[in-house]
């Protein structure tokens, strides 16, 4: 940990007069009128990018751990497909995929009157199922081939000895295998899930309002450019800085 | 302190019943073959010693009654029951297989403790989780056996925080813990330094005077003459000599096995 006397260095402290003399300028010289206007909007918009994120991590993951399980020991209808799967995913740009989805199959579906008759059609005629559905197929397209070598460095000698007492295969995967492989590749799962929040200004492009949208949705309103983006810029970071944070703790509780 | 097995067979055996029959047991890993048509009776009770040079077959055959390694082909029955076996050796019924292992508790060369529980979740692990033991009664029962094998104050650490000899005993405590017919003990000290060797082996020659059933896979050759009843000397994937302690040790008969045992010496 920093203490406070080990800031308390020349170098340190004109650095941080620097950076109080940045935000004070930030403060006084730019326009930041707008924000008890859109506060409201921008709140929104942070829920969404916040659900987005959390939804398609934890659905993605999911996705993933079959994936990375077949490419690791599946026979070869089920690892072929996975992998397909996951080169597909990882070799086309995340745009293009919830364009295709959006455009391609929420334009489909309308043409089928049984569709349009149906339970979903209330949601499907909205824009953010496309978003979460794409969102959630690139993670797990990515997160897919990280557990396949998560599941392939389990030391083979752990799963050995849950053989030789007789455990059934569910089981060792559930009580072994998945949590040894998930505890080694944290770090990784870490990093790509803040990959995946700095995916999420995608789905403005697909008319779902996220916290991006809403500033862009300021910028075409006031001509204020700068500003929004810069608040932007602050409200990614914290939630990166939360997200490693939790990452980190995670960590510490089960790396031994 | 040495057992009064070093001299004498265990006391009667034979009105014990079989334990482990082995016969005609061959593996095969590609055109290699392992093991030639091995055959080897356990009762209840004994401790039979495996012994051998490396490449002899014998961690592949300990490995084949379980069924960790499929056998080529054979036949494996234990207390009495047949292992159910396709023709290329494979097992016919996976349930029956892991209600078996159930009764096999295997110690291994690299102790494969689970490394992400504290050696008290790792004791408990298998009753709770395969005997569907309540969990009370598990940890208990997993205290006990973890005081007898000396680590009562170490419950709650994580494996890689222990040495390899407290490791392997905590592995024996984790066997112990199914209450198995057999034991088998895959090379339990090999991976030691020399200075741990003796903490697992005390452990091990305690059991061995409590009257457990165990197939010993072994370098450590005064030891397996000590607490075995019965040794079996591997050499080419086929038994090359096998008899009571006092006979293997004392009065080899194959020149193979003279030899072996002067290179060990």
């Amino acid at each position: 940990m920093t203490t406070l006397k080990s800031l308390m260095v020349p170098h340190r402290i004109v650095m941080m007069l620097l950076f109080a003399a940045l935000v004070l300028w930030c403060a006084l010289s730019l326009r930041w009128d707008w924000i008890p206007k859109y506060a409201p909007l921008a709140l929104e918009g942070l829920w969404t990018t916040i659900w987005i994120l959390a939804l398609t991590t934890v659905l993605g993951f999911l996705l993933a751990v079959p994936l990375g399980l077949a490419q690791a020991i599946g026979p070869w209808y089920l690892s072929i497909p996975a992998r397909t799967f996951c080169t597909i995913i990882r070799g086309t740009p995340l745009l293009l995929q919830i364009w295709l989805l959006y455009y391609g199959l929420g334009s489909l579906f309308p043409q089928f009157p049984w569709i349009r008759s149906s339970e979903l059609w209330p949601y499907l005629r909205q824009a953010w199922p496309y978003a979460v559905l794409a969102l959630t197929l690139s993670y797990a397209g990515y997160e897919g081939e990280v557990m396949r070598g998560a599941f392939s460095g389990v030391a083979k000698g752990q799963l050995e000895a849950a053989k030789s007492f007789g455990m059934r295969r569910f089981t060792m995967f559930r009580r072994i295998w998945l949590p040894q492989a998930v505890r080694n590749v944290l770090p990784t799962l870490g990093g790509e899930t803040i990959l995946q929040l700095k995916a999420t200004p995608l789905v403005a492009t697909i008319t779902v309002i996220d916290i991006y949208a809403v500033s862009s949705r300021v910028r075409s309103d006031t001509f204020i450019v700068y500003e929004p983006l810069l608040l932007l810029a602050l409200v990614y970071m914290v939630i990166a800085g939360l997200i490693t944070l939790a990452f980190k703790r995670f960590e510490n509780q089960v790396a031994r | 302190m040495p057992t009064a097995a070093s001299a004498e067979p265990s006391p009667e055996p034979d009105t014990l019943g079989e334990a482990i029959q082995v016969e005609d047991l061959h593996k095969s890993f590609g055109s290699l073959e392992v093991l030639k048509g091995v055959s080897l009776n356990a009762r209840k009770g004994d401790v039979v010693a495996i012994i051998g040079g490396s490449g002899s077959g014998k961690s592949t055959m300990l490995r084949c009654i379980n069924f960790l390694e499929t056998p080529t082909s054979g036949k494996i029955t234990i207390d009495g029951e047949q292992i159910e076996m396709n023709a290329d050796g494979s097992p016919a019924n996976r349930r029956q297989i892991e209600r078996i292992r159930t009764r096999l508790a295997m110690v291994f060369q690299q102790f494969n403790l689970w490394t992400h529980r504290t050696l008290l979740e790792n004791v408990i692990e298998v009753p709770v989780h395969v005997l569907k033991v309540s969990r009370a009664e598990a940890i208990a029962q997993a205290r006990v056996l973890l005081d007898r094998v000396g680590l009562g104050d170490k419950a709650d650490t994580f494996p890689a925080y222990l040495s390899g000899g407290q490791q392997q005993r905590a592995a024996i405590a984790r066997a112990l813990a199914v209450d198995p017919n057999v034991m088998l003990f895959d090379e339990p000290t090999s991976a030691l330094d020399p200075e741990l060797v003796g903490e697992v082996l005390t452990v091990i020659r305690d059991l061995a005077a409590e009257g457990r059933t165990m197939l010993l896979v072994t370098h450590e050759m005064k030891f397996a003459r000590e607490v075995a009843n019965h040794v079996v000397y591997l050499f080419e994937g086929r038994i090359e000599e096998q008899g009571p302690p006092a006979e293997v040790f004392g009065n080899p008969q194959s020149a193979r096995l003279k030899q072996f045992l002067s290179s060990v010496a």
